[in-house]
């Protein structure tokens, strides 16, 4: 039978966007050390592991192989998922099927990237098909440019409604000791910032970040025991269809649409807006902020910008999303996705500290990446069915 | 625990060059051919997971270029880099986690495309190995010397072994380099790396390879006879040659040891009646057999001598003909996967060996053998 899987620890780097005083695998291991010391565990009590990153960015093959010394798997167990900037969801969800399978009783999940090493958009630009797409459509902004503009010209939303958002998350960052960028900004600031592709300023986007998240995952059976209010998964889901870009539907998400409605029909949640206590949502610019969220079907259609300017998303409104300032605050973008599903899980677990929203129930996870690829994970204060 | 079965497999042809074929192509092919020996639509599958390598495939999220060929596109999915053991396992665990019936696990690769020695190369500690030019063949030539130097054999021991897989490769009408070859050929090849001639290599090569897996509810479900998963595990070494014995393997032995027991197998040279193991250079194929418990250490290469290992011996080992004539990086662990699961179905052809109930699939990630995962296979449940 299948097992049911409980998050009972977290640990998260100093996030920075340049961490000489770290190679990889001492990097690695400082997220680890504090996942362990969260749990009260040792790596002995560690049956698999699951690590990833984005190899082009640091250029290390094999990194599951290269990473044990600081992962701590030597003579375990050990993996490597790989997906994009979805991968540190990937990973989370791929934790979740080792340990519900019950071949694995306790499982430490590693994200990380060391992007002070990369050529970002260079790398991403291989992602594309080298005939079709990597002449015209090069790395991650353009795309998300493309979507904005889609989005703007479908519902009439403004540069001030994303600026709104970057607003929203840089505030929040101010809570979260982790967030590599801790700066509020006004409005103003957002809009007077560099244009990097239209209609994106340089505060709207996220950073270049140094950093590592563990996640340690465990069966039902240990979970209480390791944990007295373990962070409970109730659902994943994933979409990663791949169009060449020009045939592809800007303005709208569909990943996020089709994850969404097969997580929350699993669990039963009808009424998202209501059922939903947080999101931390992988948003790598402002906009998705408001597109992404309709997608989500926490908002109708054309509606996020109003619902994000009279306070629903901010710490203390119905729904807040991102109380730890999100991806535009912090970015080591193999570990972006788990720490989104660390985050979660801090806040169902209640140890969220300064950015905790109080008394949450259910709280969503996401990543991006790829070709605009989702993956999303619920988790829940109690026990799924 | 539920248990899982391989419900269908499918490969192309493994060749030195598809350079009419895109990943995608290779992949379409081999996924077709894997739902089409299932009895399967792809509205069965209920997610799939590609196993791929942004390095090998000199692409940044090298998954995308075969998703949607694997049929992907409105499923659950996910990645895993490495060999297509390691994929294979995660599409067990998926299969068995309550959330799907039904894993499509896809593994493609084309060497035809790769600088393999700098691909290796950036295995290496990027400060103080890499400056050495060390890469996957000057490497395991180290190993190869370690082992050598600790069992007292020589390089015609190795090279029998390249006599045995490129000769079963005769009957594989999927495999590269089938090939009548001699011990005076493999040591008269070209020199690589000392001890390694060109015989002794695994050659460069394209390849996709495909299998599903069902959970032991919908198993029986679809035409396909299911060839049973009894045991399986995977087991990571330190990291730096000088933490590790390279003229051993740790974590094979654990590996293993860790799937015996899950399937029940006391004596595995005994109950496994055959075995498609990752011989990407020819010493291997004796460590590899020595360290998953087939025979003490230092005495396969006197088995294979004695006949032992060939494909009407007792215990067939590589009847595909195996890596060294074939070897198509991220997928080979798939094929040899696949390569069981016919030999148990008795649906291997010329290469089917005569006696096949449970069979031992290997596949290996990393430099030298640091990361093995073995797999267990049944004809019953």
């Amino acid at each position: 039978m299948a097992k049911r899987v409980a998050i009972v620890g977290t640990g998260q780097t100093f996030h920075k966007s340049h961490r000489p005083d770290v190679n990889g695998q001492e990097l690695i291991n400082e997220a680890v050390q504090r996942a362990l010391a969260d749990t009260n565990l040792t790596m002995k009590d560690i049956d698999v592991v699951l690590i990833g990153n984005m190899d082009h960015f640091e250029g290390i093959n094999y990194v599951d192989c290269w990473s044990v010394d600081g992962s701590g798997g030597v003579m375990k167990p050990v993996i490597k998922l790989t997906t994009g900037g979805t991968t540190g969801a990937s990973l989370a969800i791929g934790g979740y099927h080792m340990v519900g399978s019950g071949m694995f009783e306790k499982a430490l999940i590693i994200g990380w990237e060391k992007n002070s090493e990369s050529d970002t958009t260079g790398a991403i630009t291989t992602a594309f098909d080298p005939i079709w797409d990597r002449q015209v459509f090069a790395g991650a902004i353009s795309g998300l440019a493309a979507e904005a503009q889609a989005y703007m010209a479908r519902y009439g939303a403004s540069d001030r409604d994303g600026a709104r958002v970057s607003v929203r998350d840089r505030k929040h960052a101010m809570n979260n000791p982790h967030a590599q960028l801790r700066k509020e900004v006004i409005l103003e600031d957002v809009l007077a910032s560099p244009m990097l592709a239209d209609p994106i300023h340089l505060l709207d986007v996220c950073p270049r970040t140094d950093g590592a998240c563990a996640v340690i995952m465990v069966s039902e059976d240990v979970a209480g025991k390791i944990c007295s209010k373990p962070d409970w998964i109730w659902g994943t889901a994933a979409r990663h269809s791949y169009a060449y870009l020009s045939d592809a539907s800007f303005g709208r998400l569909t990943s996020m649409e089709k994850c969404a409605k097969e997580i929350f029909k699993k669990a039963g949640i009808k009424e998202s807006r209501k059922e939903i206590d947080v999101i931390e949502l992988y948003q790598p610019y402002s906009f998705a902020g408001l597109i992404w969220i309709e997608d989500m079907g926490i908002i109708g259609h054309g509606e996020a910008p109003q619902y994000v300017w009279d306070g629903n998303t901010d710490m203390g409104g119905e729904l807040p999303i991102n109380p730890s300032g999100g991806v535009i605050s912090c970015n080591p973008i193999g570990a972006t996705g788990l720490i989104r599903c660390a985050e979660a899980a801090l806040q169902v677990m209640g140890k969220a500290e300064a950015r905790q929203v109080p008394d949450v129930n259910f709280a969503v996870s996401t990543g991006f990446g790829g070709c605009f690829w989702t993956d999303m994970l619920l988790h829940g204060k109690n026990k799924p069915n | 625990m539920d248990r899982a079965a391989i419900i269908g497999v499918g490969m192309t042809k493994i060749e030195a060059n598809k350079n009419r074929e895109t990943f995608a192509d290779m992949a379409w092919e081999a996924v077709n051919k894997a739902l089409n020996d299932a009895g399967m639509s792809i509205d069965d599958i209920d997610n799939v997971i590609t196993t791929s390598s942004d390095f090998w495939d000199g692409r940044t999220i090298s998954c995308m270029a075969v998703g949607d060929a694997a049929g992907a596109a409105d499923k659950n999915t996910s990645c895993v880099e490495g060999d297509g053991t390691y994929g294979a396992f995660y599409g067990y665990v998926r299969t068995l986690s309550g959330s799907y019936k039904t894993t499509l696990v896809v593994g493609h690769s084309k060497g035809s495309q790769c600088i393999s020695s700098l691909i290796t190369n950036a295995a290496f500690d990027p400060i103080y190995e890499r400056v050495l030019g060390l890469d996957m063949i000057t490497a395991c030539a180290m190993q190869a010397n370690a082992y050598l130097n600790r069992t007292g054999l020589k390089p015609e021991h190795m090279a029998m072994v390249s006599v045995k897989n490129h000769r079963n490769a005769l009957k594989n009408p999927m495999s590269q380099l089938p090939m009548n070859i001699t011990v005076e050929d493999v040591l008269k090849s070209e020199m690589i790396a000392d001890p390694l001639r060109k015989l002794d290599c695994s050659p460069v090569s394209d390849g996709c390879c495909a299998i599903v897996i069902a959970h032991e509810s919908v198993a029986s479900k679809f035409r396909q006879k299911p060839v049973w998963i009894r045991g399986l595990s995977f087991c990571t070494d330190s990291f730096f040659f000088g933490d590790r014995d390279l003229s051993r393997s740790n974590s094979l032995v654990e590996a293993a040891k860790a799937a015996y027991k899950m399937a029940g197998i006391e004596d595995p040279k005994m109950e496994i009646d055959v075995v498609e193991l990752y011989d990407a250079f020819s010493y291997q194929e004796l460590l590899w057999l020595e360290e998953m418990g087939m025979t003490a250490y230092g005495n396969a290469a006197r088995l294979l001598e004695k006949g032992e290992f060939d494909m009407e011996g007792p215990l067939p080992v590589n009847p595909s003909g195996g890596l060294l004539a074939g070897h198509p990086v991220i997928a080979a662990g798939l094929y040899r996967i696949a390569e069981v699961v016919m030999q148990l179905r008795g649906d291997a052809g010329e290469h089917q060996v005569k006696k096949a109930g449970t069979g031992l699939a290997h596949g290996v990630n990393g430099l030298c053998g640091q990361s093995h995962c073995v797999w267990i296979l049944d004809k019953e449940r």
